[in-house]
C-alpha cells in the first residue's frame, strides 16, 4: 500500500464563500415568511426583483471588468445582498426603485471598488440609504400589518410594483411602522399610543407583525452563529448597547420617551441588522475585540439617530457610517501576536 | 508647441485645476447642483483669476519673497471684494443662491496656486492667458458637473438661468426626461457632487491611458540590429 504524501494542514475547512453565502441566505428564510406572513407578499415581490436586476448587474459589471463571471455570480453574494435590499425595501416597492438601489449596491458599492472584499461599505446599505434620501416617499409607505388578508389583491400589487399605479385606496393600505409612530407621537403618552394606534393592536411588546418578523431574524441570527459563520462579538454588543441606552432613556414611557427597550430590540430592521449586515465579514472590523467596539458604536448610533434624529430607524445609516470607522478601530485594536510584547498606547508596527 | 498653446492646454486638459490638481474642491463640490450656480461661480472664480494673475505679474520684481504670500492674498481678496459687490449689483439673486462661496473664493487653492506658481515667474501676457485657461478649464468642469447633476437630480437643463442672462432667458429651461420626471434627490445632494466629480476624473484618467496607448501603437519600431545614422553640419 502507497503511503500518500500530504502535507500539513490536514483538516480542512468546508467553508467557502458560496457555502457560507447560501447559509446566510437559508438563514434569511424564517424572517421571510414572518414578512410575507404579515405584510403580504410585497416582500417576496422585492426579493425577486432584486435578485434579477442584482445578478444582472453584477454579471455585467464582471463583464466589463473582464472577469469570470461565471465563477463570481455563483459566489452568491451577489443573491445575499438582494436578499438583505429586498428585505429592507417598503413591500410592492416600485420597480424602477428596485432597479436604481440595486445599481448603487452592485455597481457603485461593490464592483467599483473592485468587488466582493474590496468594498468598504456594505453594499444592500448603500442601495437602502441612497433610495431613501432620493425618494423619501417611496420609501417610506410600509404596508400596515395582515394587509394581506383585508383584501390587498395580488392584480392590485403587481400594478404598483410596475405600472406605478398607486392602489385604488392607497391611504388605506399604508400606514405608519411603530417607531413612526413613538418618534411623531403627537405628544400623548406611551401607554395611550399602545391602545390607540393600530400598529400596535394585538401586540405584545413592538407593534403588530413587527415583533414576529424580528423574532425570526433573531431564530435566523442563531442559526448562522451555532453554524459558526459569524462571531457573537458584533451582534451581542450592539444589541446590548441599543438596550442599555434604550432603558436609560426609557423614563417609564411619558410623552417624550423615546420607547421602551422591547420596542427598540424587536421593531424595525434591529435584529436584520445585528445579524445580517452588522456580521457583515468584508465591511466590519477583524478582530474580536474590534469587532465589540464596532457593535457598540452601531448600537449607539442606531439610538441616537432613533432617539433624537430625523429618521425613525437607523440602522443603515449607523452601519455605514461605522463602515467608515472599521479601519481605524482595527488599527487600535491589533491584537497581540505569539511572542511579541505589546508596547502600552502603541500599535505594534510591521 | 509655442508658449501659449502649451498655456492652453495645461489649462484646459493636461493640468487641470479640477480634474487633475484637484484644488477648489470647494466650490466644485458645493455649488454645482445645477447649471446656473456652476455657471456663476466659474465666471466669478475666472475673473478673480485673471485679475490676480495679472496683478501678481506686475508687482512680481517689487516684493520680496518674504512677504510674497500676503501680498498675493491681499490681491486675491481685493478682487474676491470686487467680484462680490458686482454680482450683489447685477445678478442679485444669484448672489444670495451662491452665499458664502463667493466670498470664499479668496481661499480657491487654485487661484493663489497659479499666483504663487506661474503669475511671479511669468510677463504679464502669459499670466493673463494662464488666468484666463486655468479658469476656463475650471469652467467646464463646473459646467458638466452642474448639468449631470441638474439632469439627474431635477431632469432638467438650464433652469434659472434668467437669475444670470436676465429676463430674456427666462424659458430656456429644457425638461430632458418630460415634465412628470420625479429627480433623484441624490444627485442634487453632496454625494451626487463627489460621485459625478469621481466618475468625471474616471473619464478623464481612461482618455489619457487611450491617447497614450494610441501613440505607443503609432511610434514606429525601430527594428532590431539597424544602426544610427550621424548626420553633420546643417539640412537645408
Amino acid at each position: 500500500m502507497a503511503l500518500l504524501k500530504i502535507t500539513s494542514p490536514h483538516v480542512h475547512g468546508t467553508n467557502s464563500t458560496s457555502r457560507v453565502m447560501a447559509k446566510v441566505a437559508l438563514a434569511c428564510a424564517p424572517g421571510i415568511m414572518a414578512l410575507t406572513l404579515w405584510f403580504g407578499f410585497g416582500s417576496l415581490c422585492n426579493i425577486i426583483l432584486c435578485i434579477g436586476f442584482c445578478l444582472s448587474f453584477e454579471a455585467i459589471a464582471l463583464k466589463l471588468r473582464q472577469r469570470d463571471v461565471r465563477f463570481f455570480l455563483s459566489d452568491f453574494s451577489a443573491v445575499v445582498t438582494a436578499l438583505l435590499l429586498g428585505i429592507a425595501l417598503p413591500p410592492f416597492a416600485p420597480w424602477w426603485l428596485i432597479a436604481i438601489g440595486s445599481f448603487f449596491s452592485i455597481v457603485v458599492a461593490k464592483q467599483l471598488y473592485g468587488g466582493l472584499g474590496f468594498n468598504p461599505f456594505n453594499p444592500a446599505m448603500v442601495g437602502y440609504v441612497v433610495l431613501l434620501i432620493s425618494f423619501p416617499v417611496e420609501m417610506t409607505t410600509w404596508l400596515p400589518a395582515m394587509a394581506n388578508s383585508q383584501g390587498l389583491g395580488t392584480i392590485e400589487g403587481l400594478a404598483q410594483v410596475f405600472a406605478g399605479h398607486a392602489f385604488t385606496s392607497l391611504d388605506a393600505y399604508t400606514g405608519a411602522t411603530p417607531l413612526d409612530i413613538v418618534k411623531q407621537n403627537s405628544s400623548a403618552v406611551l401607554s395611550d399610543l399602545y391602545q390607540q394606534q393600530s400598529v400596535f393592536k394585538n401586540s405584545h411588546f413592538a407593534g403588530t407583525g413587527w415583533e414576529w418578523v424580528n423574532l425570526a431574524f433573531l431564530g435566523g441570527g442563531i442559526y448562522l452563529l451555532w453554524r459558526k459563520i459569524f462571531t457573537w462579538h458584533a451582534p451581542i454588543s450592539m444589541l446590548g448597547t441599543l438596550a442599555v441606552l434604550s432603558a436609560l432613556f426609557y423614563d417609564g414611557g411619558s410623552s417624550s420617551s423615546p420607547g421602551s427597550p422591547l420596542l427598540h430590540l424587536f421593531s424595525g430592521g434591529t435584529m436584520l441588522g445585528a445579524f445580517f449586515i452588522v456580521t457583515d465579514p468584508v465591511t466590519s472590523a477583524v478582530s474580536n475585540k474590534g469587532r465589540v467596539v464596532y457593535g457598540i458604536g452601531i448600537g449607539a448610533l442606531v439610538f441616537v439617530i432613533r432617539a433624537w434624529g430625523n429618521y425613525p430607524d437607523a440602522i443603515a445609516f449607523s452601519v455605514l457610517l461605522m463602515n467608515f470607522a472599521a479601519p481605524f478601530i482595527d488599527y487600535y485594536t491589533q491584537p497581540r501576536t505569539y511572542g511579541h510584547v505589546k508596547k502600552p498606547g502603541k500599535p505594534s508596527q510591521k | 508647441m509655442n508658449q501659449y498653446q502649451e498655456i492652453s492646454l495645461n489649462g484646459i486638459w493636461k493640468n487641470n485645476p479640477a480634474l487633475v490638481q484637484l484644488l477648489g474642491l470647494c466650490p466644485l463640490l458645493a455649488v454645482t447642483g445645477s447649471f446656473v450656480n456652476a455657471m456663476g461661480l466659474g465666471l466669478a472664480t475666472m475673473v478673480v483669476l485673471i485679475g490676480s494673475n495679472v496683478s501678481v505679474s506686475i508687482i512680481r520684481n517689487a516684493v520680496s519673497d518674504a512677504i510674497k504670500l500676503p501680498a498675493f492674498v491681499m490681491i486675491i481678496a481685493s478682487f474676491t471684494t470686487c467680484t462680490e459687490l458686482l454680482m450683489q449689483a447685477f445678478t442679485y439673486e444669484l448672489y444670495q443662491i451662491l452665499g458664502i462661496f463667493i466670498p470664499l473664493i479668496v481661499t480657491n487653492c487654485s487661484i493663489l496656486g497659479r499666483a504663487d506658481a506661474f503669475a511671479s515667474k511669468n510677463k504679464i501676457l502669459p499670466s493673463a492667458l494662464d488666468g484666463f485657461m486655468m479658469g476656463l478649464g475650471f469652467l467646464l468642469v463646473l459646467l458638466l458637473i452642474g448639468g449631470i447633476r441638474e439632469i439627474i437630480g431635477n431632469g432638467t437643463l438650464f433652469a434659472n438661468m434668467h437669475l444670470l442672462f436676465g429676463e430674456a432667458a427666462k424659458n430656456w429651461t429644457l425638461h430632458i426626461f418630460g415634465e412628470q420626471y420625479k429627480g433623484f434627490l441624490v444627485a442634487v445632494l453632496p454625494p451626487g457632487a463627489f460621485l459625478v466629480a469621481g466618475l468625471l476624473i474616471a473619464l478623464k484618467n481612461i482618455t489619457d491611458a487611450k491617447i497614450q496607448q494610441r501613440l505607443a501603437q503609432n511610434k514606429v519600431k525601430v527594428a532590431k540590429g539597424s544602426k544610427r545614422v550621424r548626420t553633420t553640419g546643417q539640412i537645408a
